[in-house]
């Protein structure tokens, strides 16, 4: 029977109340007595030099404030880059600045070049109109490799070309090249990873606010990560030492990654409070959302594969370019690199690896992580070139991968990491078992009947998560710790108060976390709560991002915990008169092992605030803990996903018909609120495989920029729930960290595009059209079509 | 986008050569024109409201004439800023070739359009282009030629002030 509180239970997400009666606190809903609104003008054009800018008729505009361009923020810092990446000629990767708002030239449509605060947004809009720019237009570069040529319009003057880095990583070049060599089958695929717009529901929104009184600085921020932005804003960017500067993320609607970045808006607003001893707030729109949220993948990549003749993997080459858009953002060199290059082993035990990655400058918008960032990349070209290797041998694509499968743990791949623990052959079978395999072929042939062509895909994934040890990726290029805090406030009256230093934004931590707090305390998840998203409350924290909260802050959490047990054994210990190492806890009382001795939880806490009868001169009163928690290694969650779709020929379109799951993510805590992380995952996955692209024209101009034009997934285009079946049975405990959890967060989206891809090619076979080895995602039914047909 | 078309109008090409040059003619001739000042030799300015799908906006634009080979050929630059909208720009190669039964006035255009209008204009703006140049080039021929003899006493009644409409050359000799 499944437990009904603590960990493994279920309990309904207790922050589900306000958000479903509409009493969430989001940024917007912060209004700061006085606040004046800014509305940013940007850019048109992709690329442009400023020759001049004319804010005097916008500066007498009714309502009118003041108007800031580039020129008021020479004295302050750019927009920081939290990832120093080496090329492989040693040199640090090519860092431009990035400014608050432009200076000298535009560089991508959306680009801001002045700000309006006026009283009203409608003021400040209406004044941007009067500001006349005389901005010369200049050639735009969009396609990577045409940046790359020589001679071609450089986004930075100052750099000698559009490269930010070269990149090479694992096995040398002669180890590889020498299996290349001695493969008895070589399988090359080109693909593209498509650029993606993360659209959380919730667009962003800054408030900031200055005290004179006290100079002090208040933030406001949709953020996944309220002290990076505090760290990153303060000390980079504003000059603002800590203590005078208070970042605050409420409510969160969503982040998917895009939210984890610093961003101009957060510093122009905190910057203008102070200017104009005003409050400022500005919210985005959707269409700015489209052109000022960084964006997600944008990798286009060659991927080759060796094997032997006995179809064992020998190695797997990539080169990959990687768009950096017109900055680096926050963390962009390290998604194709460091979360990326790690990945490319996967599931598998080839023993040459080697990962080229070239990251480019061009007039688009900032790329940077989006859900998976860097390893649904990996997946996708790994999972789709197997494929494409079993087909062309004639082999099973199941029974290929098994074959290569990583079966003794720990695992040191050629790509630096060491895997701790995995069974990726529990995983297969379990999605064989869930899918049905077995029935497959009479599906198909129902399919077939009503014209339809019906395939099948499956994968595998790997992904690496709670990226770790602060020391390691110091080493390589991280400019911050990756560790994360965590303080246990226990009340007077047992009551607890944790606050932690990862941030809740959908994944639904205030309710998980006071379930492993209780579980260890034996008392109820009611008496426990969590605070977070206020640098002003919580002692640190690194944010939520690359599924590491619950493996990283939990593992905090829960370190600080057990300095409470044991400090309540030494107060439960006096209150008993016995010595604190007989003292058990046990159903939220402590009792002397062995004895009918005992006091409750609520009598240690008591005492520890009212301590009339306590041991002074041992302890200090009070309840209250703190730990930092750097994990030794990043956990690995795995799995195997499959699909059914069925294509129709006439018009190309693909309907998913059902889709597995079968995840690894060690221990769960809640496993409603892991099936829900996964369905969303796969449900984002499902979007960048059938439906999602941000397209530009040959000059920069984005032109998908509304709902009209970026398909995002709609509930018809996901299973019936009967045939969306998520399953993490399969649990091999993490080895390092003290909940033996993993992460879920990313899994869906970095698992299921290759298995919608995979199943679509395998449709098209079906029905003959074996010409048809790869289409690029989104498989949109045009796509699908001109394949068929041979366009 | 690219469009290249060709019509024959009903006079000379020193008539249409003249008729280009001319802002009260552009004026009439450019879809949604609200005002238009300027000469050739300066380039023109120009005010135009138009609705891109869901963006409606006025434009500020320029329109230069460069290339000038009287009575030939020429070529016409613009650029429209829209604000908020966005901008359109183009440009279009006239040339003029005497045939019978008049002037045979080729043209290619080339357009693009930016900021908003290409965000949520994309799918809609290749027509729309199309359609603008086309009604330009309708318009234009109407102004040069004069409506129809049929169409003259419709266009009488219905003109304002009783003037009679005649085509704009006829206008200038008479």
């Amino acid at each position: 029977m499944p437990k009904d509180h603590g960990i493994g239970a279920s309990p309904k997400r207790r922050e589900d109340v306000r958000f479903l009666t509409g009493a969430g606190n989001y940024t917007d809903d912060i209004n700061v007595h006085g606040q004046a609104y800014v509305h940013f003008l940007r850019s048109d054009m992709a690329h442009g030099k400023i020759n001049s800018i004319d804010t005097s008729a916008a500066e007498g505009m009714p309502g009118v404030v003041r108007i800031f361009t580039g020129k008021d923020f020479e004295g302050v810092g750019g927009l920081p880059c939290g990832w120093q990446v080496t090329d492989k000629n040693g040199d640090p990767m090519k860092e431009p600045p990035h400014p608050v708002l432009a200076q000298g030239k535009v560089r991508h449509v959306g680009d801001p070049i002045a700000a309006v605060v006026a009283d009203s947004l409608e003021q400040a809009r209406t004044a941007a109109e009067a500001i006349v720019l005389d901005i010369e237009e200049l050639p735009a570069v969009v396609d990577m490799a045409k940046a790359l040529q020589p001679g071609a319009t450089k986004v930075h003057d100052d750099l000698a070309d559009n490269l930010c880095y070269d990149w090479q990583f694992g096995t040398d070049t002669e180890t590889t090249d020498a299996a290349f060599m001695n493969a008895a089958h070589v399988t090359t695929l080109e693909l593209v990873n498509n650029r993606l717009v993360a659209n959380p529901m919730e667009p962003r929104v800054a408030v900031g606010d200055y005290s004179r009184a006290r100079d002090e600085h208040t933030l406001y921020t949709t953020s996944q990560n309220p002290h990076v932005i505090r760290l990153l804003m303060g000390a980079f960017v504003l000059g603002i030492p800590e203590h005078k500067l208070r970042v605050v993320a409420p409510d969160v609607g969503g982040g998917f990654g895009t939210k984890i970045f610093h961003y101009a808006e957060e510093a122009f607003c905190t910057f203008a409070a102070k200017a104009c001893n005003r409050p400022v707030k500005w919210t985005s729109t959707r269409s700015e959302a489209f052109m000022s949220d960084a964006h997600g993948r944008d990798h286009v990549t060659k991927i080759e594969l060796a094997l032997d003749k006995d179809n064992n993997f020998l190695a797997v080459r990539t080169d990959t370019l990687a768009n950096m858009g017109a900055y680096l953002s926050t963390f962009s060199s390290s998604v194709p690199t460091w979360l990326h290059g790690t990945l490319m082993a996967g599931n598998y035990k080839t023993p040459a690896v080697q990962v080229n990655v070239k990251a480019v400058f061009t007039n688009t918008v900032p790329v940077d992580a989006y859900r998976g960032a860097g390893r649904p990349e990996a997946t996708f070209q790994l999972e789709r070139v197997i494929d494409k290797a079993a087909r062309e041998l004639g082999v099973d694509p199941i029974a290929l991968r098994r074959q290569n499968f990583i079966t003794q743990f720990p695992y040191a791949t050629p790509v630096a990491v060491e895997y701790d623990t995995g069974d990726y052959e529990a995983t297969m079978a379990k999605m064989e078992e869930l899918m049905d395999i077995k029935g497959f072929a009479a599906r198909r042939a129902e399919s077939e009947k009503n014209g339809k062509l019906r395939g099948l895909g499956v994968n595998c994934f790997i992904e690496a998560c709670g990226i770790a040890p602060s020391n390691l990726v110091g080493q390589l290029g991280a400019r911050a710790g990756l560790y994360d805090a965590a303080t246990v406030r226990v009340n007077a009256t047992g009551s607890i108060s944790v606050l932690v230093g990862a941030h809740s934004h959908g994944q639904g931590h205030e309710t998980v976390f006071p379930q492993v707090v209780a579980e260890m305390l034996g008392i109820d998840e009611s008496m426990v709560d969590i605070v977070h998203g206020d640098t002003s409350k919580i002692p640190f924290g690194m944010g939520t991002y690359g599924s590491r909260s619950l493996a990283v802050c939990g593992s905090a959490m829960v370190r600080a915990t057990e300095k409470i047990i044991n400090k309540a054994k030494k107060i439960a210990g006096h209150l008993l008169e016995a010595s604190d190492a007989d003292i058990e806890l046990k159903d939220g009382k402590f009792t002397v092992a062995g004895t009918d001795k005992s006091v409750a939880w609520g009598d240690v806490t008591l005492a520890a605030y009212v301590p009339h009868n306590y041991p002074l001169e041992d302890i200090e009163p009070g309840l209250e803990e703190t730990a930092f928690y750097d994990p030794a290694n990043f956990t690995y969650p795995a799995g195997a996903y499959a699909c059914e779709v069925e294509v129709d020929p006439d018009t190309g379109k693909v309907t998913i018909e059902k889709f597995v799951s079968a995840d690894d993510f060690g221990n769960v805590v809640n496993p409603m609120i892991v099936e829900g992380q996964v369905h969303g995952g796969i449900a984002q996955g499902i979007g960048q495989a059938l439906l999602e692209n941000c397209a530009y024209d040959e000059n920069g101009q984005l032109l998908s920029a509304s709902y009209m034009d970026y398909a995002m997934p709609r509930a018809d285009d996901i299973p019936h729930m009967a045939n969306y079946v998520v399953d993490h049975s399969c649990q091999t405990p993490c080895t390092h960290n003290p909940l033996g959890v993993k992460g879920c967060g990313e899994a869906g989206a970095i698992g299921s595009p290759p298995t919608v891809v995979n199943a679509v090619i395998d449709a098209l076979h079906s029905g003959g059209h074996t010409h048809v080895s790869h289409i690029d995602m989104p498989v949109s039914p045009s796509r699908v079509w001109a394949a068929i047909n041979g366009q | 986008m690219h469009m290249t078309d060709s019509r024959t109008i009903a006079a000379t090409p020193e008539e249409v050569w003249a008729a280009i040059l001319d802002p009260d003619v552009l004026k009439q001739c450019v879809p949604g024109c609200t005002e238009m000042s300027g000469s050739a030799e300066e380039g023109f300015e120009a005010t135009v409201v138009q609705k891109v799908g869901p963006v409606k906006a006025t434009f500020q634009g320029t329109v230069a004439l460069s290339d000038m080979v009287p009575g030939q050929s020429l070529k016409l630059s613009g650029e429209g800023k829209g604000g908020a909208a966005g901008f359109a720009k183009g440009g279009a190669d006239v040339t003029l070739k005497a045939v019978e039964g008049g002037t045979e006035l080729h043209y290619e255009v080339e357009a693009k359009v930016g900021g908003k209008l290409a965000q949520l204009g994309s799918r809609i703006i290749d027509g729309f282009a199309k359609k603008m140049a086309d009604q330009f080039f309708s318009n234009f021929q109407t102004v040069v030629e004069g409506p129809q003899e049929a169409d003259a006493d419709s266009a009488e009644t219905a003109g304002e002030g009783g003037e009679k409409k005649k085509g704009w050359f006829k206008k200038l000799v008479s």
